[in-house]
């Protein structure tokens, strides 16, 4: 392939973007039609991978891709094989009927320029992730579908449970994708490539290194997140909170997908070992039991099918998790299927709520002859789901099935728990095909109508579909099935499904039990339904409860945590540094054995003795004055006390400059303290002055063993020899100190000098502040509203 | 001599840190200014020590004296002083208004950032 | 503080120390002194004149605000880095121009700017502080 191939596929994830931008524009000139021109992107994207399927299908990967972060080897690369196109047409295929859908569904709705943006962008997202091939592209991408959802699932961000619905599902997806990084990056560094296609050659490597088992387990959590299984399966139900687009797209055909995607993904890399196996088929069977008993449950048809969804995507883990030929051909055919079933039945359930005003199988009923295409899609769907055959469903039931007969008891443990799940899914796809459809005609809170061809179009096409592919079984053989499960499976499948009803197969009489037990079911809906609500009032208590708790939880103990650290008493902090500060003095001496000793006192000079002897006594005046301007003079006594050792040390700049500032800080200290009434005396109690003085002396001592310390090693003077050499010869000046200020070190004086009148400027705002207000400052200001004058300054 | 400096900036430690302790804000504004010199002094000492030679290239000539005093210190020691001094007025100044504002100089009373009893953050969606 | 005696000499020293912290800004490259040391003795000088006679009058005598000639210090330092661009070498690298007048060698040079720009900014800066902490009626 040239290199006009490699920009284009990049360009499969990036044109969804670029249409996201423009879709509000689009719905502005083209109005009730821009579901219909807006589907353009996706049709064009499904066209452009479908010339693909030839060349994958002869065992051809394709790459592309665009230099991101060189210095980490990480690019934005991406490669088309048999699974990422088979993603990358269910997600480009279904999207251009569920925009078209979503140009009917929200007619009319103030924002759905917005939402054409949002999907767009979900979809270019979902396009990137099962593109990607470096994995921190696909970690990119990942997340980005987190955040689409988000907007999605909030798009009607008036009601508080749209809201609660976004928050938790962008928690529990976005915090797996934070893992998912985790497990990313450790698997990056063990095996030093963070490349699919590189990885891919590893394989069977990963699973003998000592990390592999924290390496699963993170990606298998992230994605576990992200397809919903137990226990984190809670935000999918809640997530039919958004339009019905939405849940028809992200939250059965696509986004949740993204999981089963990248299991699938991994499992010729991570898979094949007995963690692998009983992680996924453990949980992926859990999902099945419950999603199936919850989705029994509802009398929501969107819930319903939200639980089924859940049911699905267990099962899927599960099949791959299993990781035989049969599992994975069965995974990969049930992906289908369940896509194109879903996607239908979730539009149905929308044609109903739009038609009639309400989504409760209890109240719907007799409505075949007023929705009679909605009807036919429902049927054909449900087929589909049902596992019947010609489907695609019934191939996929019947393959996995045979992966599971004849072998021993775990194998027949998972067979029993497929037939169960499949019957239960079953059940709701039959009940949801016929209760709103059949029997007498019901009261609904709208007169039911049917509805536009751009709601149906969707709903029919995708239920046709899953049913008339089960007739090109010799097709999907070498098209579909083979590059992708050989994808998955890392090497052929052989894949050769084919209809025939052979009573000699044992797999069609598993399928005979799940279609008399999902009759069963059908039969005794009312009653089941019962008793699973007895059951869970039972319980009394939800993941969804579990979730709610969490996070208040998480809430209160930050409160506590930040209550107890940031209690507001400033000195408390100040003691808390202070400690901090002698600690870091001494802790560094004593570990490393480096305190010094005790040195001697060289002879001082008489003046040199007088200044430090005003020094101190300045400051000891300082500590114990009662009165302020006892206070301020001797605090000018220490500073010139400061100037003075300056002066008699070789430095006459300092003790100029020195003395020029303490007679300033003495001056503007007393001119200030004559307007104010402030006592100068220690309030504190003795205790207290104890424990600061312990504090004190602890920080004093240890600056000044430090200073011993330091004094005693070496000083490189090699900066200060430069620039006594070279001050007068290259610099013209001979006041060194002066040179380097404005010469050598002119970069940093100029930050200082800006510093400084920052500070002019800062205390000139503090002084003016309230007189914007217009407010006559009084001597001592009354105490009311602080807060008021606070908020408006 | 050096010693006899660390021994006197340990002296300016304490007498800073002790009265950044006490809750007043003018014995915290002092402390302030003791920090500087502190600091200043130990940036100074570090340096080492000469006697009264000053870093001057005498007139003629090309090169300072020897034995001639550590300029580099000293340059980083001017800027400081400055900036101590702007950032001791910002102090004052803050210092000043907040009296006049909440009426207290002691910051056990001065609780307007972080009021005793704040409001419990948001429980729900 | 506000004595007859004061009042009257309070100009002349002031403006002496003006006139000093020029000097010490000008000797500064060659003796003890310099921007940052002229600049403090030019605003004590002003914050003498603002006690003995009234920020008022010291603002008038000023004529622009003081936070404004920091302003400018700060300015025409950055501007003394950037003339060496002009020339092709790096910002603030020193540039000198020495020339003969009436037998004297005279050295003007971006590092004196610099220093000019140094004493604008602090006595802008300081002189801001002084004057704003000794006005009474605190509308400065």
């Amino acid at each position: 392939m040239g290199p006009s191939i490699d920009v284009s596929i990049a360009l499969v994830s990036v044109a969804p973007f670029l249409a996201a931008l423009l879709a509000p524009w689009v719905k502005r000139f083209t109005g009730p039609l821009a579901g219909w021109v807006l589907a353009i992107v996706p049709a064009s994207i499904f066209l452009f991978l479908a010339g693909f399927i030839g060349p994958v299908a002869e065992n051809e990967v394709v790459r592309g891709g665009l230099s991101w972060i060189p210095a980490y080897g990480i690019a934005f690369s991406f490669f088309i094989d048999g699974l990422s196109l088979l993603f990358g047409l269910l997600i480009s295929g279904i999207g251009v009927f569920i925009v078209i859908y979503s140009g009917g569904y929200l007619a009319g709705h103030p924002h759905q320029g917005r939402f054409f943006a949002y999907i767009l962008m979900f979809m270019g997202s979902m396009l990137g992730l099962v593109l990607a091939d470096n994995l921190f592209t696909l970690f990119l991408f990942w997340e980005l579908t987190s955040i689409t959802s988000f907007l999605l699932i909030g798009f009607d961000h008036s009601r508080q449970a749209a809201r609660r619905a976004a928050y938790q599902s962008l928690v529990v997806t976005g915090g797996g994708g934070l893992v998912l990084l985790a497990g990313f990056i450790l698997l990056a560094v063990m095996t030093g490539e963070n490349s699919l296609t590189g990885l891919l050659t590893t394989a069977g490597l990963v699973q003998q290194h000592s990390f592999y088992l924290p390496v699963m387990l993170l990606i298998v959590a992230g994605a576990f997140a992200k397809s919903a299984q137990v226990p984190l399966h809670f935000w999918l139900p809640n997530a039919m909170e958004a339009p019905t687009p939405v849940s028809a797209y992200l939250h059965s055909a696509t986004m949740v997908k993204a999981g089963v995607y990248l299991l699938a993904r991994m499992s010729p890399i991570l898979g094949g070992t007995g963690h692998w196996f009983w992680v996924l088929t453990l949980f992926g069977g859990v999902t099945l039991l419950l999603g199936g008993a919850l989705a029994v449950r509802q009398t929501d048809i969107k819930q319903m099918l939200a639980y089924t969804t859940m049911g699905s995507l267990g099962l899927l883990v599960l099949l791959i998790g299993f990781g035989t030929k049969e599992a994975i051909l069965g995974a990969v055919l049930y992906l289908c299927a369940h896509s194109l079933f879903k996607g239908a039945l979730f539009m149905v359930a929308g044609n109903l709520d739009h038609g009639t005003g309400t989504r409760d199988i209890t109240v719907l009923g007799g409505l075949r002859e007023k929705m009679s295409v909605t009807f036919i899609a429902a049927v054909l769907a449900a087929i589909s789901m049902a596992g019947l055959p010609i489907a695609l469903g019934f191939f996929a039931k019947e393959e996995m099935y045979l992966a599971m007969v004849g072998g021993a008891w775990p194998d027949l443990l998972f067979l029993a728990v497929l037939v169960v799940g499949n019957a239960l899914m079953m059940a709701v796809g039959v009940l949801i095909a016929t209760k709103p459809f059949l029997g007498p005609l019901r009261p609904t809170p709208q007169a039911p109508h049917e509805v536009s061809p751009a709601l149906f179009a969707g709903p029919v096409v995708l239920a046709v579909l899953g049913l008339v592919a089960g007739l090109f079984t010799g097709w999907l053989n070498v098209h579909l099935l083979d590059p992708t499960g050989g994808a998955i499976h890392n090497g052929a499948v052989d894949a050769n499904i084919h209809l025939g009803l052979d009573p000699a197969n044992p797999a069609l009489w598993a399928s005979v039990v799940t279609w008399a037990l999902g009759a069963l079911l059908v039969w005794r809906a009312d009653a089941v339904r019962s008793a699973l609500r007895r059951a869970g009032n039972a319980i009394g208590w939800t993941f969804d409860n579990g979730f709610d708790a969490f996070i208040s939880g998480l809430i209160r103990s930050a409160d506590a945590i930040t209550r107890t650290l940031h209690h507001g008493r400033l000195e408390i902090y100040m003691l808390v540094l202070f400690i901090a500060l002698a600690l870091a003095l001494y802790l560094p001496m004593i570990i490393t054995g480096t305190l010094p000793a005790m040195p001697e006192l060289a002879p001082l000079t008489f003046y040199e003795w007088g200044a430090i002897l005003i020094a101190v006594l300045g400051l000891i005046t300082v500590l114990l004055s009662v009165t302020r301007l006892a206070a301020i003079v001797a605090l000018g006594v220490q500073g010139f006390a400061v100037a003075v050792i300056f002066m008699l040390f070789g430095a006459p700049d300092l003790a100029f400059t020195q003395f020029m500032v303490e007679t300033l800080s003495v001056i503007i200290l007393a001119l200030v303290m004559t307007k104010l009434h402030l006592d100068a005396r220690d309030h504190r109690m003795l205790e207290e002055r104890v424990r600061d003085g312990a504090v004190a002396l602890a920080v004093a001592s240890g600056f000044a063993v430090m200073l011993v310390a330091v004094l005693g090693v070496d000083l490189d003077l090699s900066l200060t020899e430069l620039f006594r050499a070279t001050s007068t010869p290259i610099a013209h000046g001979r006041n060194i100190v002066n040179v380097i200020l404005v010469d050598y070190r002119a970069i940093d004086t100029l930050g200082e000098i800006s510093v400084v009148m920052a500070a002019g400027l800062a205390i000139l705002a503090v002084i003016r502040v309230r007189f914007h207000e217009g407010r006559v400052p009084p001597a001592r200001p009354a105490k009311s509203g602080p807060g008021r004058r606070r908020a408006k300054a | 001599m050096e010693v006899a400096l660390a021994g006197l900036i340990g002296v300016f430690f304490a007498v800073a840190v002790y009265l950044l302790l006490s809750r007043s804000i003018i014995r915290m504004l002092l402390g302030v200014v003791v920090l500087g010199n502190a600091v200043n002094l130990m940036i100074f000492t570090v340096g080492r020590l000469t006697v009264e030679i000053p870093p001057i290239v005498p007139a003629g000539d090309y090169l300072p004296l020897e034995g001639s005093a550590n300029p580099l210190p000293q340059a980083l020691i001017l800027t400081a002083i400055v900036i101590g001094f702007a950032l001791f007025a910002f102090l004052l100044v803050l210092g000043y208004r907040a009296y006049q504002e909440l009426d207290a100089d002691n910051t056990d009373t001065m609780r307007l950032a972080e009021p005793p009893e704040a409001p419990r953050p948001p429980l729900s969606y | 503080m506000n004595t007859v005696i004061f009042r009257t000499v309070a100009p002349g020293i002031a403006a002496l120390m003006l006139v000093f912290s020029v000097f010490v800004l000008l000797r500064g490259h060659n003796e003890p002194g310099g921007g940052f040391i002229g600049g403090l003795i030019g605003a004590s000088g002003l914050a003498v004149y603002g006690i003995a006679c009234g920020v008022r009058e010291a603002r008038k005598a000023m004529v622009v605000h003081p936070i404004t000639i920091a302003g400018f210090g700060v300015f025409i330092a950055a501007i003394s880095g950037l003339l060496p661009l002009f020339a092709e070498v790096p910002f603030l690298t020193g540039l000198w121009w020495i020339f003969e007048l009436e037998g004297r060698e005279i050295a003007l040079s971006t590092p004196l700017i610099f220093d000019i720009g140094v004493y604008a900014a602090v006595v802008g800066a300081v002189s801001t502080i002084a004057l704003t902490l000794e006005s009474d009626e605190e509308h400065f």
